[in-house]
C-alpha cells in the first residue's frame, strides 16, 4: 500500500496547482468574465483541498470511530462554498452586464471611473 | 431462456455491466429511426394528411403490392443524410463546431442508464438500471442539465446571428425549466425518502393513498404526485426543445435555430439526440410517475385467484410494459406538437418562473406538511391536511391577484428585454450600411 | 502503481491541463469550455474521494447552472458587441506564469513533505452518502445552512436589481 501514501500529496498538489493557475489568471487577464472564471477555479481548488483533508485526515483524535457523522465538517464546508459561489456568480455576472450596458466595453484595465 | 440468464449471472461483474449497457444503448439507437417514422405517420394522421407511406412497398410480378406503411422511410432518410454533401461554413469556430453534435448526443444516452427496465429480483434483474446509484434523481438532474451545452455550442460556433439567438434562447429556457423540474421532483423524493430510481419504483407499489390495498400508489394517481407529474411533463417537453417549446429552433423566426449551419450527418446527430432524449425522458417520467415496469396499478398480493396469472404476466413482461409506457410518453410528445402552437418568449418565461416554479415550491412544502401529518395522525388526516393546504394556497393566490391579472400584460413585456438585444443590433447595422 | 493511482493520475492530468486552458485561451468561450471540463473532472475526483453526493452536486451546480450562466453572458456580449472580448498576448502573461510557477514551488515544498510519510485514514462507510450529509446539514449545521439560504436570497434580489433597467 505504498501507492496510497502518495494520494494525499497528489490531491493536494492538484488543488494547489489549480489555485495558482487561478491566481495567475486573475492577475494576467483583462477580460472580467475570464477573471471571474479564474475565481471559480480558485474556489474549486479550495473545495478539492477541503475534501482531500476530510477524506484522508479526519480528526486525528477520533481516528477509528465508525460513525460518519463526526467526519462531516469538510463536506459541509464544500456545500457552503458552493452556495456562496452560486450567489457570487449571479451578482457578479449581473454587475458585468450592467457595466457593459453602461460602457459597451468590458476591459477591466479601462474601468477606472473610481480613480481619484 | 432460463439458461441464458443463469450463464449471465455466473459471469464477472464488468461483463454483466457491459451487457446491460448494450441492452440500454442499442434499443435507444435502433428505436430512433422507428420514432421518426412514428412521429411522421402519427402527425400526418392527426393533421388529416397521408404522410410517408410509399418507401418499402414491394410490387410483385403479379401486380400485387406488399405494403409496409412506409416503414423503410427512416432508413432511406438515413442513407440520404449519410451521402449528402457535408457543408462546412468558412467563418465557423472550428473545433467547437465539430464537437457540438457529439455533446448534444451524449446526455440522452447517459440518462438512459438510470431507466429501470425490470424488477430487481429473479432472472429479470438483468434489466435493472446500469447506474442504480444512490443519488439517481440527482444524476438525472445533472445529466439533463448538460443537454444545453450541445445547443449552446452549436449556436455559438456557427457564426450566424440566428444560430446564436437559438443558442441564447435554449440556455435561458433550460435554466428556467431545470429549476421547476428539480423542485417538482424534490416533492417526489421527499415523499419516497430516497433518491434511488429503483426505490422510487418500489415505493409506487405500496397501497394507493396509504389505505386502498387493491391498487398501487402510482405517483400520477395520488394528489401529491399529480400536480408534480404535470409540471414535470411540461418541463421535459421544454428540456427536449420540442413543440410547443421549440423556440431555439423556431423556423419562422430563426430559420432552423442552432442547427441552421449544420448539414448531412452532423445534422442527423442533432436529430438523433432530440429523439433519443424524447424517448429517455418518457422513460424517466414512466419510472417516476407511472409505476415503472408494472403493467397496471394493481397489487399482486390482493388479487385472490388471479394472483399467480397476473404475477407471471407482470413479471415476465416487465421490460415490455416499460417500453409501452415510453411509447405512450412519445405519443404524448407528438400529440402536443400537433395540438399546441408555439409559445411566445415572454409566455415561456412566465410559465416557467411564475406558474410552474411557485407551484412546485408550494407542493414541496405541502408534501413536507403531509409527511408530518401522516406520521402523527394517519393517512386520512394527512390527505385532508394536504388538500386543505392546497385549497388555502390556491385561495390566497386568487385573492391576492384578483384585481391584477388583467393589467399584468404591461409587466410581461419587460421581462424579455435582456434577450431581445439582437433586433437593436441588426437595426444599428442597417443604419451603418445605409450611411 | 495500483489502479487507484492510475485513475487519479488521469483525472488529475485532465484537471490541470484544463485549468491551464482556462487562463491560456484568448477566446472567452474556450476558457469557459475548459472550465466546464475542469469542473466535470473535479466531480470525478470527488467520486474517487468517496464524496459521491458532492460530486454529483458539483455537476448540477457548476457545470449545469453556473457555467451555463457564464456561457449565456458570453453569448449575450457577443450578440451585442462583437470583438469586445478579444485580448492580445502580452509580456505580462509570461511574467505571470513565471511568478505562478515560483509560488507553486514555494508552497508545495513547504506543505508536501510532511504528508509523504504519514499514514492515511481508512475510508468511513457512508461518509459521502446523501443520507449522512442531509443529517449533518439539518442538525449540526442547520444554522449555517439557513445563513446560506439568506445569502442566496440576497443574491437573487441583487442580480434582479442589477439586471433590470426599471424596477
Amino acid at each position: 500500500m505504498e501507492g496510497s501514501n502518495l494520494l494525499l500529496p497528489g490531491y493536494l498538489s492538484v488543488g494547489l496547482f489549480m489555485f495558482i493557475v487561478g491566481v495567475v489568471g486573475v492577475i494576467v487577464r483583462r477580460n472580467p468574465i475570464v477573471i471571474f472564471m479564474c475565481i471559480e477555479l480558485m474556489l474549486n481548488a479550495v473545495n478539492l483541498t477541503f475534501l482531500t483533508f476530510a477524506r484522508f485526515r479526519p480528526s486525528p483524535a477520533l481516528h477509528d470511530v465508525a460513525d460518519p457523522q463526526i467526519y462531516m465538517s469538510g463536506q459541509m464546508m464544500v456545500v457552503f462554498v458552493m452556495a456562496v459561489a452560486a450567489a457570487e456568480v449571479a451578482v457578479g455576472l449581473g454587475i458585468i452586464m450592467a457595466i457593459f450596458r453602461l460602457r459597451q466595453n468590458v476591459d477591466v484595465d479601462e474601468m477606472n471611473l473610481l480613480r481619484g | 431462456m432460463g439458461n441464458v440468464f443463469e450463464w449471465l449471472a455466473s459471469q464477472p461483474e464488468w461483463f454483466r455491466a457491459l451487457v446491460r449497457v448494450i441492452l440500454i444503448v442499442v434499443p435507444i439507437l435502433t428505436l430512433v429511426p422507428g420514432l421518426i417514422w412514428y412521429e411522421r405517420r402519427l402527425l400526418s394522421w392527426m393533421q388529416d394528411r397521408i404522410g410517408p407511406n410509399r418507401t418499402g412497398t414491394i410490387t410483385l410480378k403479379s401486380g400485387k403490392k406488399i405494403r409496409t406503411f412506409g416503414l423503410l422511410q427512416p432508413i432511406a432518410d438515413g442513407v440520404k443524410l449519410f451521402f449528402k454533401e457535408d457543408i462546412t461554413p468558412t467563418a465557423i469556430d472550428g473545433f467547437i463546431y465539430f464537437i457540438a453534435p457529439a455533446v448534444a448526443l451524449f446526455p440522452a444516452f447517459a440518462l438512459g442508464l438510470t431507466l429501470p427496465w425490470g424488477p430487481l429480483d429473479g432472472p429479470l434483474r438483468l434489466f435493472q438500471p446500469v447506474a442504480d446509484v444512490n443519488f439517481g434523481v440527482l444524476y438525472i438532474m445533472a445529466i439533463s442539465s448538460l443537454g444545453v451545452y450541445g445547443v449552446v455550442l452549436a449556436g455559438y460556433s456557427s457564426n450566424n446571428k440566428y444560430s446564436l439567438m437559438g443558442g441564447l434562447r435554449a440556455s435561458a429556457q433550460l435554466i428556467s425549466y431545470e429549476l421547476a423540474m428539480g423542485m417538482a421532483v424534490a416533492s417526489i423524493v421527499l415523499a419516497t425518502g430516497s433518491l434511488k430510481m429503483t426505490d422510487m419504483v418500489a415505493a409506487q407499489m405500496e397501497p394507493l393513498w396509504g389505505f386502498v390495498t387493491v391498487f398501487q400508489n402510482w405517483n400520477l394517481l395520488n394528489p401529491l404526485g399529480f400536480l408534480v407529474a404535470i409540471i414535470f411533463a411540461i418541463c421535459i417537453v421544454a428540456e427536449t426543445n420540442r413543440a410547443p417549446f421549440d423556440l431555439p429552433e423556431a423556423e419562422n423566426e430563426l430559420i432552423a435555430g442552432y442547427h441552421t449551419e449544420y448539414s448531412s450527418m452532423k445534422f442527423a446527430v442533432f436529430f438523433m439526440g432530440e429523439y433519443a432524449a424524447m424517448f429517455v425522458f418518457s422513460g424517466i417520467f414512466a419510472a417516476l410517475f407511472l409505476g415503472g415496469y408494472n403493467m397496471l396499478p394493481l397489487r399482486e398480493e390482493v388479487l385472490g385467484g388471479a394472483t399467480g396469472f397476473y404475477h407471471t404476466l407482470n413479471y415476465w413482461g416487465a421490460p415490455l410494459w416499460f417500453l409501452g409506457k415510453c411509447a405512450f410518453g412519445v405519443t404524448v410528445f407528438i400529440w402536443l406538437r400537433a395540438t399546441l402552437p408555439r409559445l411566445r418568449y415572454d409566455q415561456l418565461m412566465n410559465l416557467g418562473w411564475r406558474s410552474l416554479l411557485p407551484m412546485a415550491v408550494a407542493n414541496f412544502m405541502l408534501v413536507a406538511f403531509w409527511i408530518v401529518a401522516t406520521a402523527s395522525y394517519g393517512a386520512l388526516v394527512g390527505w385532508v391536511c394536504f388538500l386543505g393546504g392546497w385549497a388555502i394556497v390556491a385561495g390566497a393566490y386568487f385573492a391576492l391577484t384578483a384585481g391584477k391579472r388583467k393589467t399584468s400584460a404591461a409587466f410581461q413585456t419587460r421581462t424579455v428585454q435582456m434577450v431581445s438585444v439582437a433586433p437593436r443590433i441588426v437595426h444599428e447595422e442597417a443604419e451603418v450600411a445605409a450611411k | 502503481m495500483n489502479t487507484e493511482m492510475m485513475f487519479f493520475g488521469a483525472l488529475a492530468g485532465m484537471a490541470m491541463i484544463s485549468a491551464i486552458g482556462v487562463v491560456a485561451f484568448r477566446d472567452a468561450i474556450r476558457s469557459a469550455l475548459c472550465l466546464v471540463v475542469n469542473f466535470f473532472t473535479l466531480a470525478f475526483l470527488y467520486f474517487t474521494l468517496n464524496a459521491e453526493l458532492l460530486g454529483i452536486t458539483q455537476i448540477v451546480v457548476y457545470t449545469g447552472a453556473i457555467m451555463v450562466l457564464f456561457l449565456f453572458v458570453i453569448m449575450l456580449l457577443k450578440v451585442s458587441g462583437p470583438g469586445s472580448l478579444q485580448e492580445k498576448p502580452e509580456i505580462k502573461w509570461f511574467l505571470g506564469g513565471l511568478c505562478g510557477l515560483g509560488l507553486f514551488g514555494a508552497i508545495a515544498s513547504q506543505i508536501m513533505f510532511p504528508f509523504l510519510k504519514s499514514e492515511n485514514a481508512p475510508p468511513v462507510e457512508g461518509w459521502g452518502s446523501p443520507m449522512n450529509i442531509g443529517k449533518a446539514l439539518f442538525t449540526q449545521y442547520a444554522w449555517p445552512f439557513e445563513m446560506a439560504s439568506i445569502l442566496l436570497l440576497i443574491g437573487i434580489v441583487g442580480s434582479i436589481l442589477l439586471a433590470k433597467r426599471r424596477i
